[in-house]
């Protein structure tokens, strides 16, 4: 494919705001990750699992002109897209190339599902105050919503989106991708897809998630939840940490920026995807789809695998996720390649997962520090010499990040440091066939 | 402006009523004897009332042939409905072209997911979040019916499960199309919404299971024979300028196609049906419009 500018990006996480502080937290292995505090929607239930939590959410409601939208999930987009300047990198590009040229593509797994939680939190204890008063009389299900959080807009997958649309001002293409752990990285091959086509200049790609009722007891009900900080890759992991976190990254053609830009920006190279076409919640044994993803986004990039300098893994710290995509990155890649999960950091920020891994994957090829795993220290004995748990100075110039979603659904892309980093990759993965 | 120029290869459609293409083509086209005993939600949308108006005698939703018989029964609607429609318009498809079922593309669409999951998950975190089903935590995941679907068929293409509001079909048509000519490939979209359950807050809640599919491939998509049917070919284009929503012509499908974001897919599907040319338009955002030409290709 085209290789695509990435313009400007910023990543929110439990590590902090903005990039310095994701930065600074990769290169110093300072993890973000807490023991659960998150107790406003847990119904006085203890869940003993560490999180990835976004601080200060709490205290940051929306300005009173968006008041009706106050939630969760908003506030966290909301205090991603104004650091690193990102707002107003995303509002140049649509008064640049107009409103309808660029287009909003986020991905996320639930949207605002918190506050549509809390909506029936609060029926239930209006009920419950009901039946108090009334006898055995139980509480109506028909009928009004409970008094708050209760504005329509809030209650869909696609509440956030339209969120972030009006405030960078878009009126181009609009969708949410909601592909469970791969949505926010599958926003990039729909990016590349509609700007191949010519149908928009530029695409502020997303992804947002925030804590919620929903994932922590549904994952804790698959057995999935781990009780210690989450440790990718090591013999003795358990299980995952829920994170929450929003990423953002404006995409422009190489030919619409200028000279200096084209010549310094991070690329995307590649994308993959693909199914499983297997199990709902268990990756295929071999890592078909897998294997498929990564060798797409590798043919569209023009890239051996031999020139995979860093590859950010979807390593979630599940027995399984982790055995299954060890062993295909054993297979396909050289003992050169350096590959980790930042798990450890972030804990699992689901549907945001896929972009601000790929934005982890930005900042080794701005930084020239490719991060290992946190908590690990003992290797899975499947793990070949590529997966790596200490941070390493290796100046790589090509990166890829992987996502392997629920029901089977992947997700790989692939960046470049910057033009150069991208033809030196070329030829030399074209002398090598 | 580029416009992007696809066949419609195949049609699935599915609501109370209209169980698959043949009837719902029928009812589009206006054929008297189609819709005579059958009973779609004839009522405008209340806010209140959800299910009113669906025929109790009809099923309420279809059985998907493509599951095992175990699972059937189990299957939430939205994925009965997602995998019935999609079967039948890959079927169509592949009676007549050349379609790669193991590395199909596709595009599920879906304003909601399943609300009666939603309502199940949304209800039981309010109560008790301890009893929460790990099968209903599965079938919440808005990419539920791409999956069942990819392992159904043993498809490995790409799937994707988007949303986006009152213009969740446009959204899935464009990117359908636009994958299936930046690929070049053959891609399968499916629109599918459920009908309102519970006490979700939503403006006009959804009246009616609806759900519908379309193969969409690049034109000169290889077929498997000389003789195969004459295909609709579709032109899509991004325009700047605000429109509405479209109705169907037809005015006893108007209350079905306001039923839910997916069932606008009816304006559309009304010309395929119809294999008359027309040009039909659906807001894309507040400033622009998908634009869509349908015309009967040789």
């Amino acid at each position: 494919m085209t290789p695509l500018a990435i313009t400007a990006y910023t990543a929110t996480t439990a590590t902090g705001t903005g990039n310095a502080a994701l930065e600074d937290a990769l290169v110093s292995r300072r993890s973000g990750l807490v023991f659960n505090d998150y107790t406003d929607a847990l119904m006085g239930v203890s869940l003993p699992t560490w999180i990835g939590r976004v601080a200060k959410i709490e205290d940051a409601p929306l300005p009173d002109s968006y008041a009706a939208l106050d939630c969760r999930n908003h506030r966290l987009a909301w205090l991603a897209i104004h650091q690193d300047d990102f707002i107003v990198a995303a509002r140049a590009a649509v008064a640049r190339y107009g409103s309808t040229r660029v287009a909003v593509l986020l991905g996320t797994s639930t949207s605002t599902i918190a506050a549509s939680e809390a909506a029936y939190r609060e029926r239930a204890a209006e009920s419950d105050r009901y039946r108090g008063r009334d006898g055995e009389r139980d509480g109506e299900r028909d009928g009004e919503s409970p008094a708050a959080p209760r504005h329509a807009d809030l209650h869909h997958l696609h509440a956030t989106t339209s969120f972030v649309r009006d405030l960078v001002g878009a009126r181009g293409p609009c969708a949410t991708v909601s592909t469970a752990c791969s949505s926010s990285a599958k926003v990039f091959a729909q990016a590349a897809r509609l700007m191949a086509m010519g149908l928009v200049d530029a695409a502020i790609v997303a992804g947002v998630d925030s804590l919620a009722a929903s994932t922590l007891f549904g994952f804790r009900s698959l057995g999935l939840v781990s009780e210690h900080p989450c440790r990718p890759f090591d013999v003795r992991r358990d299980g995952i940490n829920i994170g929450e976190a929003a990423g953002f990254a404006l995409i422009e053609r190489v030919d619409r920026v200028a000279d200096e830009v084209a010549n310094s920006a991070p690329l995307l190279i590649g994308y993959g995807e693909s199914s499983d076409a297997f199990h709902m919640s268990s990756p295929h044994p071999e890592g078909l789809g897998a294997r498929l993803a990564i060798q797409t986004a590798l043919d569209r990039a023009g890239i051996a695998a031999s020139r995979v300098d860093y590859i950010n893994l979807h390593g979630t710290a599940t027995l399984k996720n982790d055995a299954v995509e060890a062993a295909l990155v054993a297979q396909i890649f050289p003992a050169s390649t350096h590959a980790s999960s930042t798990k450890g950091w972030t804990g699992h920020t689901l549907g945001a997962a896929g972009i601000v891994e790929a934005i982890v994957a930005l900042v080794a090829l701005r930084t020239g520090i490719a991060p290992g795993c946190l908590h690990a220290e003992q290797r899975d004995p499947v793990c070949g010499p590529q997966i790596r748990f200490d941070n390493q100075a290796c100046e790589p110039g090509i990166a890829l990040s992987n996502a392997f979603a629920f029901g089977g659904n992947n997700c790989v892309l692939a960046f470049a440091r910057d033009a150069k980093a991208l033809r030196a990759a070329r030829e030399r993965s074209n002398a090598a066939r | 402006m580029t416009a992007l120029r696809v066949d419609v290869l195949g049609i699935g459609a599915w609501a109370a009523g209209f169980e698959g293409w043949p009837a719902m083509r029928a009812a589009l086209r206006g054929d008297a004897s189609s819709s005579a005993a059958s009973s779609p939600p004839s009522s405008p949308p209340s806010s209140t009332s959800c299910s009113a108006s669906i025929d109790t005698r009809r099923p309420s939703h279809p059985s998907p042939a493509l599951l095992p018989a175990t699972e059937r029964r189990r299957a939430p609607e939205s994925v009965a409905v997602a995998l019935e429609v999609a079967r039948e318009a890959v079927g169509m498809a592949s009676a007549t072209h050349a379609i790669e079922a193991s590395s199909l593309a596709s595009v599920f669409a879906s304003a909601y997911g399943d609300l009666a999951i939603v309502d199940y998950l949304c209800a039981t975190l309010a109560t008790d979040p301890m009893l929460l089903s790990p099968t209903r935590f599965h079938h919440s995941v808005h990419n539920a019916a791409a999956a069942y679907w990819s392992i159904a068929t043993h498809d490995t293409g790409p799937a994707s499960a988007i949303a986006a509001g009152d213009a969740t079909f446009a959204a899935g048509l464009l990117e359908a199309a636009t994958q299936a000519c930046a690929e070049n490939r053959a891609v399968l979209l499916v629109a599918f919404d459920t009908p309102a359950v519970g006490s979700l807050p939503m403006d006009e809640p959804n009246t009616a299971l609806f759900g519908m599919a379309m193969v969409l491939a690049p034109t000169k998509h290889p077929v498997k024979s000389a003789l195969a049917a004459p295909t609709i070919a579709l032109t899509i284009e991004i325009r700047d300028g605000a429109t509405s929503l479209p109705f169907p012509k037809i005015a006893s499908l108007h209350a079905l196609s306001a039923s839910s974001p997916s069932a606008r897919a009816l304006a559309l599907i009304e010309a395929l049906a119809s294999e008359r040319d027309a040009r039909i338009e659906y807001p894309l955002s507040a400033a622009s419009t998908l634009a869509i030409d349908a015309r009967r290709a040789g």
